[in-house]
């Protein structure tokens, strides 16, 4: 297997740039992780003032789907480029996934 | 075949991670890994919906009466935030930070080793109260999917243990920069399905 790979000295204007993008790039994760937190808190907060259960669950499973689409998509750099194959392995999993949870339900409810 | 090879900030490539043959290699099989690990964590999730508060009649355990909020709040939290910690991880690594990089992953090793630590205070809590593991179909299924998840963090932990202290030493090389990248994935996988299973399991729980 190879390690070689081309070495490429940047120049200092360059390496400025790229150095510039990515503390962009880290002050939008912590953007991220500060909506994520707030999806929590209204979760949390959601169930504990005790609404009917009915309009809490939708609600929850949504801030809960978001909250895993902004992980993956920043935390976990799937939005970037080159990350195609990565979206079809998770995409076919989440499928059977889902799958699995309405065919279990399916069967719990028959009986 | 270099693995000792010397890069300076400015001749580090922008994604180290993917710049050899083996890290795109490591980088596509990790990711259709973690496609098979959705695929676990469903089933174990399918299997405790079927069976959640069922078992002997008469059973005195519930999910709205068995689980506390507050603690699954602070553990939610802390992994939350080794989420973010080990992105400042990766963002070192992309600055060719070495000291950096492993001060944030030790950060969100003691993050995650608090969260371990309230999940066995928890499960020894409801086997204290009599919800052992074999006490029904209910309490099979759930220390199953939150057991499987534990174990994940046990896992990630030790592995990104491993890496800091293989590593200490050496300094960055393309040779362990996709070991880093696919460590941190993995990191916010564990992440990805605790937020199913506090919304899920807690929350719906607590709900009814």
């Amino acid at each position: 297997m190879s390690h070689d790979a081309q070495v490429y000295v940047k120049s200092q204007t360059e390496f400025e740039y790229l150095k510039r993008k990515r503390k962009q790039a880290m002050r939008s994760q912590v953007t991220t992780f500060a909506i994520m937190i707030f999806l929590t808190l209204i979760a949390f907060s959601a169930v504990a003032a005790d609404f009917s259960k009915y309009y809490i669950v939708p609600i929850i499973l949504l801030l809960a789907a978001i909250q895993v689409v902004l992980q993956l998509y920043y935390f976990m750099h799937m939005s970037e480029k080159n990350h195609s194959f990565p979206a079809f392995f998770l995409y076919f999993g989440a499928m059977i996934a889902f799958t699995f949870v309405l065919t279990f339900l399916t069967i719990v409810w028959w009986q | 075949m270099d693995f000792n090879k010397k890069y300076t900030p400015q001749s580090w490539p922008d994604h180290p991670e993917q710049s050899t043959l083996e890290g795109k290699n490591k980088f596509l099989g990790f990711w259709l890994f973690l496609g098979g690990e959705t695929v676990l964590f469903a089933s174990l999730f399918a299997t405790y919906l079927a069976l959640k508060n069922k078992g002997p009649s008469g059973m005195e355990f519930s999910t709205n009466t068995l689980f506390e909020l507050p603690l699954v709040f602070v553990m939610t939290m802390l992994l939350l935030t080794s989420s973010l910690t080990s992105v400042y991880a990766m963002y070192h690594m992309k600055n060719h930070n070495f000291r950096g990089m492993q001060t944030w992953l030790a950060i969100t090793v003691i993050l995650g080793l608090a969260f371990l630590g309230f999940e066995i205070y928890e499960f020894n809590h409801y086997v204290h109260l009599g919800f052992t593991y074999g006490q029904s179909a209910f309490s099979s299924s759930f220390f199953t999917l939150v057991g499987t998840h534990g174990l994940h963090v046990v896992i990630g932990l030790g592995w990104i243990i491993l890496l800091m202290v293989r590593n200490a030493k050496r300094g960055f090389s393309l040779y362990n920069a996709p070991k880093y990248y696919t460590a941190s994935l993995y990191w916010h996988f564990i992440d990805v399905v605790w937020v199913f299973i506090f919304t899920v399991v807690y929350l719906m729980g607590v709900v009814g």
